[in-house]
């Protein structure tokens, strides 16, 4: 046998005084970390197989369980670190590529953490939200530069196609493929109860959840996997994937082990075939060729429906911003470094794009000095964890926000970051039927539902802290925010005043 | 309207039930030679054991069991006529009582056939009843040290030796049938059952029958002779048909009822042991003297009198039986393809007919067994289940998916 | 009446349900004591096989066989629940025999047990279905 250079990462801690021996965790571990020996007459565990994704810890019955990171340890080097070394070990080993999932770990800074909000004190009133009307409402696309009038003085509507946001909150594109059928049955119908959107993903619309269109966003990527007329027809709005904020400039990968049946009929590719996404849409080289996307797709939709285009947040994001809000595009949707992913290479993961702070001060900047600001709609992404990351992107300039990470720790998501591997013990980034049905989307869409009706609830109360009754009068209302521990230069950039000033 | 029953046993339990789920008013009246509230008869033999107390074993229903259903019970009287055109019955103690709804729930009782001597012997009884049980509880005393004769390996005469082998010195079980249980098993497993019982010291003669008896002593066909202190007959029952016959009612073995328990008299009715039930796994009709058949047929007679319409055609024989630990649960008849499953101790046979189940037998390992009851009684076609599943065991993993939905998602 | 129901489509064959019913039905207070180094024995059951799985239990039949047929009185109904008074019952079985759901067993005492839907234990409500982690197990009106 080879030397297995590897030491596992996570010890499972079993207290054998609290332990009945129920065998919940070993059936309930698709990775076989649990095991029940009958000659000890006690359970054991292979902690080498162990992702830490706590599903075990989560359904003893008798909290006999958790999960520590193991107190083994390289001699102490700074720059090589214990993650460096063993990635080193792993890459020698398979001479692969490292790949990982969902966002960004790496200790990078955080601007939101400094960041801190205001609040009216003596001079302006604070608004209660419980006794007085609060709108959290909001309507993305383009919004009309003028008024106009017909010969008799009446007003001739001029509106383009919106869409209608009951919170300022959407849950962002994740495929079926990268989720489950019942992760996203559980978007679908959380979208519909608070009356907001999901968003396909690249992977097509099954068909059962055509009944979920009027709240669905359908995307259209660089590998048009499961786009077709009634596809497009289906949603209230499309979107124009060009990058996404965990790997932006490269594509998507689905292995063909993930396409199942269903899958394959929706996606419109044979069963089994790998669902390669290309890095760059083919047809796609210029703001002018995506101009011509975007009005196709508005032509075969006869203009009903608003044309979204995401970007990743990368280094000139403002003049890509710019371009696209020129296209013809009704909201950018950006993505930051920080946003999600099925699977990605580890190095582009942790290593490409920008924060999406930074990124949405700019592009808001950059659109409204050109004076286009209201020809689009701005939604951002990747990574907003809380209500106060929510606000604080609305008052930087964002219209709404999109969601992804949060939604999936609502539904079970513990943050193990092995999506790649198919197995979710949680039933969420798997296809294996007996995980997926772990995930029932009656409990599923009640989180979600939760989620963000308590996170509108947050919002509101710092709204009406700050004396702001609607949606409308804190975005782009960078008064509003403070930096602190920022320099110059990340103040500028985010058209911030220091805490203090 | 006027209820009478006549019998205080399961049947008449299940009449009185049946009425009141559609009238919950009129008067009813039972009328029963018996002097106990109603009790379960299969108990006597657990009395024995001590697994029950009369005092228990008269909780068959809650002692305001009467009371709160309007029931005047006429316990320890007997009927001596039904007139069916006057529409009464009279008492042996003179009385008549009126009715505009009879019903028959006369059980049955204990077969004593002709036997040489047996005048002789002073200390017998059948078993049959509860004042059976308590004579042969005062024979057997506290000394642990009589000798036990039963003639008849029946269920009867079975139950009644495990109820009593921990007190006796000696028991015997005497046969004319070659093996025990000649009526409810085939001859491998009864021969299981056997050795059980014997393995606790009860002894059997089968095949054999007694030529003569003397006070504490039989002489055997074979020759053989055995002695005695207490002498049980249980080689079998009679219905207690002679009130309806003689009211009218057609009678054959037992008196013959249709699917809502009706006689061929008009608005008399019967019920329970005395009757004839139309067996659907043999699809004949013969006397089903078992509990549960007992009840379903007097509720169904009670709510037919009360003037619901609701018939009762799923009866087959069924037994749920132990003798000194081991366990046994049968239904249905035996003709048809056999699959037989012995391992570790434990006799499974299933048999088949037409695509159907038509009866089981399962000694040892009985759990579940209701799962397999039910695809005889409810005559549910094998092609529309998975039957290697049910033949390893009875589990509803075996219906597909969509009768299990029904089965454990909706109300019954 | 509220009863018990299962959808095997959400049942994960994780056997909580089987071990929250030993731990109610234990009368000890805490599940380490009730379960730790025993083997239970259940009132609601798992059945498994290959990917699918589900949960059984009394059905509390509105025309229950198992009542009817119960030869000593000890099976009732009370408020259309079925429940069993293990002091009169003589474990005859009777009622396993007749049951289409097999949902009584033997219990350690030589008496049946079967689903009381935690009437009759200090829980109050069945506890079965408060343990099942992905509502496969419901208790509700139909």
């Amino acid at each position: 046998m080879a030397i297995d250079f590897l030491y596992p990462e996570y010890e499972v801690v079993r207290n054998m005084d609290r332990c009945i021996s129920c065998r919940a965790c070993e059936r309930q571990c698709a990775n076989e970390v649990h095991k029940y020996d009958p000659d000890f007459g006690y359970m054991t565990a292979d902690e080498s197989k162990c992702v830490n994704c706590h599903r075990c810890v989560s359904l003893c019955p008798t909290r006999a369980l958790k999960i520590v990171k193991t107190d083994h340890t390289f001699k102490e080097n700074a720059n090589w670190t214990g993650k460096a070394i063993s990635e080193v070990y792993r890459q020698a080993g398979t001479g692969g590529v490292l790949l990982s999932s969902m966002g960004n770990p790496e200790p990078f800074p955080i601007y939101w953490d400094k960041i801190l909000i205001n609040a009216s004190q003596v001079t302006n009133p604070s608004i209660d939200p419980l006794r007085e009307p609060m709108e959290t409402k909001t309507f993305l696309g383009k919004k009309p530069g003028h008024i106009e009038r017909d010969e008799n003085g009446h007003i001739v509507p001029n509106m383009t196609p919106q869409l209608e946001l009951n919170v300022p909150i959407m849950f962002s594109a994740m495929s079926y493929g990268s989720i489950s059928y019942n992760a996203h049955a559980s978007l679908a119908r959380a979208a519909v109860e608070l009356g907001t959107y999901y968003n396909t993903g690249e992977g097509g619309l099954h068909e059962d959840f055509y009944q979920y269109g009027p709240h669905t966003i359908v995307q259209v990527a660089s590998g048009r996997f499961g786009v077709h007329k009634d596809y497009l027809e289906a949603g209230a709005a499309i979107e124009i994937k060009m990058g996404q904020g965990a790997k932006p400039g490269i594509g998507g990968h689905l292995p063909g082990l993930k396409v199942g049946p269903d899958i394959s009929k929706t996606r419109m590719i044979p069963e089994g075939t790998d669902a390669i996404s290309p890095a760059p849409h083919h047809d796609i080289y210029s703001i002018e060729d995506l101009r011509q996307l975007v009005f196709s797709l508005k032509e075969a939709t006869e203009y009903k429906k608003p044309v979204m285009v995401k970007i990743a947040a990368v280094h000139n994001v403002a003049a890509i911003a710019s371009g696209v809000a020129r296209s013809g595009a009704d909201v950018i949707c950006i993505d930051g470094y920080r946003g999600g992913t099925g699977a990605a290479p580890t190095r582009i993961r942790d290593n490409v794009g920008i924060p999406i702070e930074l990124a949405l001060a700019a592009v808001d900047q950059r659109l409204r000095d050109e004076g286009i600001r209201d020809q689009v709609s701005v939604v951002v992404g990747g990574s907003i964890r809380n209500s106060a990351d929510l606000l604080k992107a609305i008052a930087l300039g964002a219209d709404a926000c999109y969601i992804a990470t949060s939604a999936l720790l609502a539904l079970g998501c513990h943050l193990c970051r092995t999506c790649q591997s198919g197995k979710c013990n949680w039933g969420i980034a798997t296809q294996r039927p007996e995980l997926v049905k772990r995930l029932n989307p009656d409990i599923g869409s009640q989180r979600l539902v939760n989620l963000v009706t308590a996170w509108d609830h947050e919002l509101k109360e710092m709204m009406g802290g700050m004396g702001i009754n609607s949606i409308e009068a804190l975005r782009g209302n960078r008064l509003m925010l403070r930096g602190l521990g920022l320099n110059e230069k990340e103040l500028e950039i985010l058209g911030i005043k220091h805490a203090g000033e | 309207m006027n209820y009478v029953i006549i019998g205080n046993g399961t049947a008449a339990v299940g009449v009185i039930e049946g009425i009141r789920v559609v009238d919950k008013t009129s008067p009813i009246t039972v009328i029963s030679s018996e002097p106990y509230p109603v009790y379960g008869r299969p108990l006597i033999s657990y009395l024995l054991l001590g697994k029950t107390t009369e005092e228990k074993m008269v909780q068959y229903r809650p002692a305001s069991f009467y009371e709160d259903n309007g029931v005047t019970a006429m316990l320890g009287k007997t009927v001596s006529q039904i007139d069916s055109a006057a529409k009464t019955v009279a008492l042996e103690s003179g009385e008549t009582v009126p009715y505009d709804k009879l019903c028959v729930c006369t059980g049955s009782r204990p077969f004593v056939p002709p036997m040489n001597g047996l005048d002789e012997v002073a200390n017998k009884t059948s078993f049959m009843t509860l004042d059976d049980a308590k004579h042969l509880d005062t024979m057997l005393g506290d000394a642990n040290d009589k000798r036990v004769l039963i003639v008849g390996a029946g269920l009867i005469g079975l139950k009644c030796a495990e109820g009593i082998y921990q007190r006796v010195s000696e028991v015997t079980v005497i046969d004319l049938a070659p093996r025990i249980l000649p009526n409810v098993l085939t001859e491998k497993p009864a021969s299981i059952i056997q050795k059980h019982i014997e393995s606790k010291g009860v002894k059997f003669l089968l095949a054999d029958s007694v030529e003569q008896f003397t006070a504490d002593s039989a002489t055997l066909k074979s020759g053989k002779t055995v002695g005695f202190d207490i002498l049980v007959v249980a080689v079998g029952v009679r219905p207690n048909t002679e009130l309806a016959a003689e009211a009218g009612c057609a009678v054959n073995r037992g008196i013959l009822i249709n699917d809502h328990s009706a006689t061929t008299v008009a608005d008399i009715y019967a019920a329970g042991d005395c009757t004839v039930s139309h067996d659907i796994a043999a699809e004949t009709d013969r006397i089903l003297a078992i509990l549960p058949n007992a009840y379903m047929q007097g509720e169904t007679a009670g709510m037919n009198m009360a003037g619901g319409d609701r018939g009762f055609n799923k009866a087959i024989p069924m037994n749920a039986s132990g003798f000194m630990g081991l366990h046994m649960i049968t239904a249905g008849s035996y003709e048809g393809e056999e699959y037989l499953t012995e391992e570790d101790g434990n006799y499974k046979l299933l048999v088949t007919k037409d695509d159907h189940l038509k009866g089981f037998i399962l000694i040892g390992e009985v759990d579940r067994a209701g799962i397999y009851t039910s695809l005889i009684r409810e005559q549910v076609p094998l092609s529309s289940i998975d039957f290697d599943l049910i033949r390893e065991k009875p589990q509803l993993m075996a219906f597909s998916r969509a009768e299990r939905a029904k089965q454990l998602g909706g109300a019954h | 009446m509220k009863r018990v129901y299962v959808n095997e489509k959400w049942c994960l064959g994780c056997h909580l349900c089987e071990y929250y019913c030993a731990f109610a039905n234990s009368g000890k207070s805490s599940m380490v004591k009730a379960l730790r180094d025993h083997k239970i024995a259940p009132r609601i059951k798992i059945e498994e096989r290959n990917n699918i799985s589900f949960a059984v239990s009394c059905r509390h039949c509105e025309d229950p066989l198992c009542v009817k047929g119960c030869i000593s009185g000890a099976l009732t109904i009370e408020s259309g629940a079925v429940h069993i008074d293990s002091d009169k019952c003589v474990g005859c079985y009777t009622c396993i025999l007749s049951c289409p759901y097999g949902a009584l067993s033997a219990g350690d005492t030589g008496a049946i047990q079967k689903c009381e839907l935690c009437q009759k234990n200090s829980h109050g409500q069945p506890m079965c279905v408060e343990g099942c982690p992905n509502k496969a197990i419901v208790y509700e009106e139909r």
